[in-house]
């Protein structure tokens, strides 16, 4: 084993350990905001596989859109209405406990399930990176339509986020 | 892995990784010394005043005595704060201000790795820096760091879109996102500065307000806020932040020389694939110079003005360059 390969396989454990310690802590928490640190956490740690598995574009998006604005925009939310003393009370009463169960176990089911039936196909070996051309392409020609419609539901987010935040409405004389 | 690799016990390239990591502390720590001085001693003249007089010539080893002052003092940890996150936030903000230097070509020889994305890797480093800030400004369970915070994540959010806008003009001018490749397309004094001097108008304010240096320091305006997010922290810790914001303002010094300066080139010198970094430094500290004239010189605006100015003239205004310059890419 060279020392690359040991450096590399390094990495990729520690990315690992990086993703598992971050679930838990989003999981395990009893703050909010420390759970949704986690997830920035987690991901980070998969922003890392991906450079692991030569994607560097892959990594840099994850990195810019998941922590850099998605996590950003939960802790502006979570900021303002929770301060650093108050921590939550775990609630393990009947309704809750069942449903969280069980939308955990069917999500574990669901996945493993699909990662065992699916036929795994090694991906041919590259040289230099193409994620970008290929991400290109692939946005632009194949997948123009979901490509563009995708725009459309991140619009129809930001118009509900205002439906929703709007103040309730005055009846208008006129 | 290839099989080609080298198999020896310490091969060239992990060398070749520390000595870029080595180089790339010492450019952010040499930076934060030099800036911290010719800010004080600057803002000093700015104000008629000498300055720092007292330590070496001119006061030249303030900031060596500044420094084991700051190494010395006691971490305060407040109560009621989450004492994890107030640990971690100056170590949050300052880490990713590391990264960028690696892919920031200083000369033709001098560079760290020439990514093909280099553009996109340090905006994503740096976005880092935002969800710091607001970790530093919500632990310390403080009303001033707390509104120091939210108005950074604004001012951020806001400025990152005509920043982006005529970013993406020199984009498709060169056609590619690699921090070299923009240089070498701006070889023999064709600067994108002469051809799109708005850009680089647009572009230069709103890095001012990214890295929230005056007029646009809001999150830490001390009239207001005391400090702004940085309100809680003392010794090591604020001195991480204060050569964290140092170290983002090189980067968007070095990201304007890039873009619109044409790098590393200048006149000739002898071994100019290492000594052209001197035109690189040059052009970087003169825009560092002009940030710090900036900010002694005008006024802080309001927060209110701070928004419009954006969207409506910032944003307004690339979203046409970038028409514009599309236009007459393709013509």
């Amino acid at each position: 084993m060279t020392l690359y390969r040991f450096l590399a396989e390094g990495m990729f454990l520690g990315f690992i350990v990086l993703i598992v310690f971050g679930g838990m802590l989003t999981v395990w928490s009893r703050l909010l905001m420390h759970a949704v640190l986690g997830l920035a956490v987690v991901f980070i740690g998969v922003a890392g596989l991906f450079f692991h598995l030569g994607s560097p574009f892959m990594a840099m998006m994850q990195v810019l859109i998941y922590v850099g604005a998605v996590c950003v925009m939960l802790v502006f939310g979570i900021m303002v209405g929770h301060s650093p003393t108050e921590t939550d009370q775990l609630r393990w009463s009947g309704n809750n406990f069942l449903l969280a169960s069980g939308t955990c176990i069917a999500g574990f089911i669901l996945l493993s399930a699909t990662l065992i039936r699916t036929h795994w196909t090694a991906a041919a070996e590259r040289v230099g990176d193409y994620s970008m051309q290929h991400l290109g392409h692939a946005f632009l020609h194949q997948f123009v339509l979901a490509f563009e419609l995708i725009s459309v539901v991140l619009l129809i987010a930001i118009l509900g986020a205002i439906i929703i935040a709007r103040p309730p409405q005055e009846t208008d004389p006129s | 892995m290839s099989p080609e690799m080298p198999t020896g016990f310490f091969p060239p390239e992990l060398l070749r990784i520390l000595f870029t990591v080595i180089c790339a502390i010492v450019i952010v720590f040499g930076n934060a010394v030099v800036m911290g001085y010719l800010e004080r001693k600057l803002a000093g003249r700015f104000q008629r005043r000498p300055g720092p007089m007292e330590v070496g010539w001119h006061g030249i080893l303030q900031l060596a005595v500044d420094g084991v002052k700051l190494v010395g003092k006691q971490l305060m940890v407040p109560k009621q704060t989450d004492k994890v996150l107030y640990r971690l936030a100056p170590i949050i903000s300052f880490a990713p201000a590391i990264m960028p230097m690696v892919v920031i070509p200083f000369a033709p020889n001098l560079q760290g790795r020439d990514f093909d994305i280099g553009l996109i890797f340090i905006l994503a480093v740096v976005a880092i820096n935002v969800l710091a800030i607001l970790i530093a400004g919500w632990s310390s369970n403080n009303k001033y760091s707390l509104l120091g915070a939210m108005r950074s994540v604004a001012q951020n959010v806001a400025y990152e879109i005509p920043m982006l806008l005529t970013l993406l003009s020199v984009i498709l001018v060169t056609n590619t996102f690699s921090l070299r490749g923009i240089v070498e397309a701006q070889s023999g004094g064709a600067w994108f500065i002469f051809f799109m001097p708005v850009a680089f108008l647009i572009f230069f304010a709103a890095t001012l307000a990214e890295t929230n240096r005056a007029p646009f320091d809001l999150p830490e305006a001390e009239s207001e806020l005391t400090a702004g997010f940085m309100t809680e922290f003392s010794g090591m810790g604020f001195s991480l932040f204060f050569m964290a914001e140092y170290t983002y303002m090189f980067i968007a010094c070095s990201l304007t020389t890039i873009l619109f300066l044409g790098g590393w080139s200048g006149p000739p010198l002898p071994y100019g694939e290492y000594t052209s970094a001197l035109w690189f430094f040059a052009k970087v500290y003169s825009l560092l110079l002009v940030m710090i004239w900036i900010r002694w010189t005008f006024p802080r605006v309001r927060f209110d003005q701070l928004l419009n100015f954006c969207w409506k003239y910032l944003v307004p205004f690339s979203l046409v360059h970038l028409l514009v310059t599309a236009v007459v890419v393709k013509l």
